[in-house]
């Protein structure tokens, strides 16, 4: 279907460039097989590596821009780390931290031309939803033992209504993992296809201006929602540390 | 007439479930409005508060990506 509509409607299909494909040619692939998705998650950490450990290797008092970059990064994941999860969850601020970066970057880079975003695929954000979700649940059952099961048992409602509220709560509990990665992708995944719609409109002379015009809108709003959803992915992880430190509301 | 009752369907119910993205845009809105009337009362408390703010729109928009996510497999997984 996606063929056809591309040879009968827009110029291209807006949806092409999800497409994993291997980077040295052929059809198949294998879980080895170097593709789109292996190169663009490897660009993410080159950048990442060149802003944290590059940038910042001159440990300049007076910072040069690169570092301060670098530092406002730093600071600004480990302020909300401490303001959201509290004093107990900087243990896992480099965890956090990693998360964040990679997230921030990997948005930024498919707002490259011709590049891919690799955030836009669920498989990819599932792995980091389903790594925040075990990791949280396994610590919050080793910090607290069985009163971690408190965390679904709301004390301050009357006890007629608890277990009910306790059926809900495991509900909302274990549905986590899915807003928490289908959220990241579902972002990535319409603000692109909205941008390569647009694009596909400046195919026709008379709507070209205000296609162009529409592509830069998009665009500006697309660097804000890359930020926005690699700090919402972030926060909502320094939320679920938060719960699985104290459990108890 | 080419195509089938089925491909029929599966835009129609791509298309009704746009229906969701904008209730989820009226939720997002909603959280948000209420925040700057509040931040405007008493603009001390607001900076602290902008978390919550962004948690809360995360929650809103995320049912509205679910309809958006529904869209998507209609037209190009069913």
């Amino acid at each position: 279907m996606a063929t056809e509509e591309a040879s009968e409607g827009l110029v291209f299909h807006p949806m092409d460039q999800f497409k994993v494909e291997p980077l040295f040619g052929g059809d198949a692939i294998h879980w080895y097989t170097p593709t789109n998705a292996t190169l663009w998650m490897g660009l993410t950490v080159v950048a990442i590596f060149l802003l944290l450990v590059l940038g910042s290797r001159g440990r300049a008092v007076i910072p040069t821009r690169v570092q301060s970059i670098a530092e406002l990064a730093y600071g600004f994941v480990y302020k909300m780390v401490e303001d959201v999860a509290g004093k107990d969850g900087l243990k896992y601020f480099p965890y956090i931290m990693t998360l964040f970066m990679f997230i921030l970057f990997a948005n930024f880079l498919g707002l490259l031309p011709m590049a891919f975003t690799t955030t836009s695929h669920v498989a990819v954000t599932v792995v980091l939803a389903l790594a925040v979700f075990i990791g949280v649940t396994v610590l919050g059952f080793v910090k607290n033992g069985a009163s971690f099961l408190g965390l679904f048992w709301v004390t301050s409602a009357p006890l007629a209504i608890r277990p009910v509220l306790a059926v809900i709560e495991i509900i909302s509990y274990f549905v986590r993992p899915v807003s928490h990665s289908i959220r990241l992708a579902g972002n990535m995944t319409a603000g692109h296809a909205v941008i390569k719609v647009f694009a596909a409109f400046a195919g026709a002379a008379i709507l070209s201006p205000l296609a162009i015009l529409g592509v830069a809108a998009m665009y500006g709003l697309e660097i804000l929602v890359s930020f926005i959803q690699a700090y919402v992915f972030t926060i909502l992880t320094c939320v679920y540390l938060k719960d699985a430190l104290h459990p108890h509301h | 007439m080419e195509g089938d009752i089925a491909e029929m369907g599966k835009f129609i119910g791509a298309g009704i479930s746009a229906f969701g993205m904008g209730l989820a845009a009226l939720g997002v809105g909603n959280v948000a409005g209420n925040f700057l009337s509040g931040a405007l009362r008493n603009p001390s408390a607001a900076a602290s508060q902008t978390a919550t703010l962004f948690i809360g729109i995360a929650f809103a928009e995320a049912l509205g990506i679910f309809s958006f996510l529904v869209a998507l497999l209609l037209m190009f997984a069913v």
